[in-house]
């Protein structure tokens, strides 16, 4: 066998084996210090890997991790190009200063949207071609032969005709001073090692307690922070009675911002504790008046309007006017909160003219801009030590916390590490939008459908950014006016309405709440017609081959149609794409007795194209799913007096061990080109799917999240 | 001054007992892989073992810790070598990773008392939260431990 039919055998029995991993099972220590730099300019063959005597090979990862694995699959796709030893492969974050002072040298350093791989595999993979090309030219220069006559395999380079061999490591030195012209880069059925499931290389840092957060820095010298916000969001600070703490223990510093108030102290529980005890005073305005109802009355008085014009295809109104039958549907969805595990914290010490900030952040070339912003110090003298972070689902993109942890280090004049505690950090802000939308359909009287309308009126995240912005947020209406069905003639209209809450990115965004009004209705519409969800959604997906393979998949591995399921017990099914990737799923759900919700399976069927690493991509789909169920089943941000009722996980409630269903995942490709993303298309899915099969059960359809408001009873 | 037994070694701290064991450890200690989540009892990212049973550090003081046997992640091995370790790394449980100090002692507290936990017992013992959703992960690696400790 020649070298590329043995590697070609060797991919092909691995994946029969469903996941064996033989050499690739050894595990590689990460680093549980991941800013630190473990390697000397001398080895390296760019600003994205080195080479080391030892054999070692240090790949710089520009995206961050927060359990999306992009640690591992990053990494994977250099080495692939390399044809590196994977053993050998050790990572690092790329330094953000580096990407400052060189030009942006790692091009996007942002860690959003689920695109880690889709935007950067192909620089990666030239960056991997470039190295491997320049090694193979070293080691002919050493030989004096001709590159053309040598090649690179797992971590060497040989010569053919001879039986010379030289390691990575031994030619490197040599490589770092070569270059070569421009180099071809691998297709899908060219690989060896990517499409393999890989275990991540950040996994035994964890599970010994060494992986380093933000929140586990120790720098000499530091004193500990938290803040107290106003209650209402967006209230000023009237004033303060220090003299009731002045003689708190370990107190250092009480610091008055805007709308929040820091306490400094020598220990994160002393601060608290004065955090607790001080009276702060605040003047709320008229926020203090609004409640989840008068929101909810606002966004539907808003619905009754007309909205912005999206779409439109054919004359909406005598289409309606001459349907036999219409039926109108509306939908609302609450603010939620993130909720990480790891609360928002970062550890700022700012010098004469240097910034030191070790966090967890999704866009730390970001969050140094706005550590220029508040210190006033050029971003070249900004040191950002990115950690692992403790979870991020969106919220570590933001710049909140990045602004008063310096503002803060600034006034204290010593390192500082602030806390949010779990209430402040779910009382801030920075929620998934609220919306509320309407539906309408008509059909003729054979119960054709003849036109669509749809109205959402939604908080605009990007209005929050900037309150110039009038326009339409296109994360509001994503997975709406961009479905995939052939309706006969349809309007899709929109109005942005914001409170006094403020929003942010969370997990799948707009398709979080879009992809659960749309998919439920289409299964309105499924009833209306007298069809089955499934062959109803064929009907109307004929031009989408990919969604009707993952629709055809979906059905054959889920058991659809079976009819011996117990009393209470039904299916429901949703498809949805997102971030490039189609996701269908069917969810099992019963309906106990006492009013219960419990989904049994979850089948997902997914379509992102190529696979980097099966594993992570699997772990991503089971972790959008829980992440997705614990939204529709429980999550709400209850308004009160213009406060969040919700504050901590007693009665923020998440999906635990024992509501945790059997996923069973199953894989489509659709296109070789494709390569979509994974961490966030699995979340808007589940909730339609739930209300559906809820629907089969109960006859009652769930218009407004989450599920547990509603009393449920079986039919 | 109070003296607590952690990880087989003696600390005399200057701390006021009501301080609540996990900001002792994490702050006091500097032992970091114990994680502060909710600061009251709900997530179970602050979990560590006194006398074996699994224990919400957030949640209790330093003054109610005297005279218990405590152990952290950092003192569960000295080589991430310990079984539920090594079934975590086996099935690749960890996404970000925040909670998993705390699910591991969950694991290990139920493992020494049912050798081949149920999937209720299962269910009953393992309340801490993981947002990340690893929670099939988990309950595989409880059961890889349970069946390699059941053939051996």
């Amino acid at each position: 066998m020649n070298e590329l039919s043995r590697r070609k055998f060797l991919k092909a029995s691995l994946s029969s084996a469903g996941g064996l991993m033989l050499s690739f099972s050894l595990p590689v220590l990460a680093r549980t210090r991941p800013w630190e730099q473990m390697t000397s300019p001398a080895s390296e063959l760019s600003a994205w890997l080195t080479i080391d005597p030892d054999e070692s090979i240090v790949i710089r990862v520009a995206q961050a991790e927060m359990g999306q694995g992009v640690m591992t699959s990053l990494p994977m796709i250099l080495a692939e190009e390399l044809e590196a030893d994977w053993r050998n492969v050790k990572v690092e974050y790329a330094d953000v200063n580096r990407q400052i002072m060189e030009d942006r040298v790692y091009g996007r350093m942002q860690t959003a949207g689920s695109n880690a791989v889709e935007a950067s595999r192909e620089v990666l993979q030239k960056v991997g071609a470039e190295a491997r090309e320049r090694l193979i030219k070293a080691a002919a220069e050493v030989w004096v032969v001709r590159p053309d006559e040598c090649y690179a395999d797992y971590g060497r380079v040989y010569h053919r005709g001879s039986d010379r061999s030289l390691s990575f490591g031994e030619v490197a030195p040599q490589a770092t001073k070569v270059s070569v012209a421009s180099v071809k880069i691998k297709g899908p059925d060219e690989f060896n090692f990517l499409g393999l499931p890989t275990k991540r290389l950040d996994v035994p840092a964890k599970v010994d307690g060494t992986a380093i957060y933000s929140m586990d820095v120790r720098v000499p010298d530091m004193v500990y922070a938290t803040v107290i916000h106003s209650p209402v969001s967006g209230g000023e600070l009237r004033g303060m009675r220090i003299n009731a703490v002045r003689h708190s223990p370990g107190l250092i510093k009480i610091i008055k911002m805007e709308s929040a108030v820091a306490v400094v102290a020598e220990t994160f529980w002393q601060a608290k504790k004065a955090a607790d005890a001080l009276p702060v005073f605040w003047d709320f305005g008229d926020a203090e008046k609004v409640f989840t109802d008068t929101i909810k009355r606002t966004f539907f008085e808003e619905l009754a309007e007309s909205g912005e014009l999206i779409s439109r295809k054919g004359e909406i109104v005598p289409l309606m006017d001459a349907a036999e039958r219409t039926i109108e549907s509306d939908y609302y969805a609450p603010y939620l909160a993130h909720a990480q595990m790891e609360p928002l914290n970062a550890t700022v010490h700012v010098q004469e003219n240097r910034v030191d900030i070790w966090v967890g952040h999704q866009n730390p070339e970001y969050a140094v801009e706005v550590v220029s912003d508040v210190s006033g110090i050029a971003v070249e003298n900004i040191y950002l030590h990115n950690c692992y972070l403790g979870g991020g689902f969106g919220r570590r993109s933001h710049s909140d916390f990045i602004r008063e942890a310096t503002r803060i280090a600034m006034d204290v004049g010593r390192p500082v590490q602030m806390i949010w505690s779990r209430e402040e950090d779910m009382r801030a802000g920075g929620y998934r939008p609220t919306s509320a939308m309407r539906f309408k359909a008509g059909f003729d009287l054979s119960k054709n459908l003849v036109a669509v309308t749809n109205h959402s009126v939604t908080h605009s995240i990007r209005r929050d950014m900037d309150d110039t912005f009038d326009g339409i947020d296109p994360s509001s209406i994503e997975g709406l006016h961009n479905h995939p069905y052939q309706f006969p003639a349809w309007e899709f209209s929109h109005t942005g309405k914001n409170t006094h809450m403020t929003t942010w990115w969370w997990r799948s965004d707009g398709s979080s709440i879009n992809a659960w009004a749309m998919e439920c209705f289409v299964d309105e519409l499924a009833l209306a017609a007298d069809q089955d969800p499934i062959v109803y959604r064929r009907r109307l997906l004929q031009k989408r081959p990919d969604f009707l393979e993952v629709l055809d998949l979906l059905e054959q591995v889920s058991g659809w149609g079976k009819t011996d399921l117990p009393r209470g017990t039904a299916m429901g099914v949703a498809i949805h794409e997102s971030f490039g990737t189609i996701c269908g799923q069917v969810a099992e759900v019963t309906v106990e007795p006492a009013g219960t919700v419990r989904v049994n399976k979850v089948t997902a069927v997914v379509d992102c194209g190529n696979l980097v690493n099966p594993m992570t991509a699997e772990e991503q789909i089971e972790g959008g799913i829980v992440f997705g169920l614990t939204a529709a089943l429980y999550g709400k941000m209850t308004v009160e007096n213009g406060r969040i009722l919700e504050d901590n996980f007693d009665t923020y409630e998440v999906l635990r061990m024992a509501d945790t269903p059997v996923i069973d995942i199953h894989w489509a490709n659709s296109g070789a080109g494709k390569w979509g993303g994974l961490g966030e298309p699995a979340t808007p899915v589940i909730a339609p799917a739930v209300c559906n099969a809820i629907y089969r059960v109960t006859g009652r359809r769930i218009r407004s999240l989450p599920i547990k408001d509603y009393y449920l009873q079986a039919i | 001054m109070i003296s607590l037994d952690i990880n087989g070694r003696t600390f005399v701290i200057d701390v006021d007992p009501d301080t609540p064991l996990l900001w002792v450890i994490r702050d006091n200690l500097n032992m970091t892989g114990t994680k502060y989540g909710c600061g009251i009892g709900q997530c179970g990212a602050c979990t560590v073992l006194m006398n074996g049973h699994p224990v919400r550090s957030c949640a209790t003081t330093a003054g109610q810790s005297i005279n218990y046997d405590i152990v952290t992640i950092e003192g569960l091995s000295k080589d991430a070598s310990h079984p539920v370790q090594q079934a975590w790394v086996e099935e690749d449980v960890p996404q970000c990773g925040y909670c998993q100090s705390g699910q591991i002692l969950a694991a290990v507290a139920l493992l020494s008392d049912k050798s081949n936990p149920s999937d209720d017992e299962i269910d009953a013992a393992m309340t801490n939260i993981c947002r990340c959703g690893t929670y099939s992960r988990i309950r595989r690696a409880i059961r890889k431990v349970a069946i390699e400790r059941g053939q051996s």
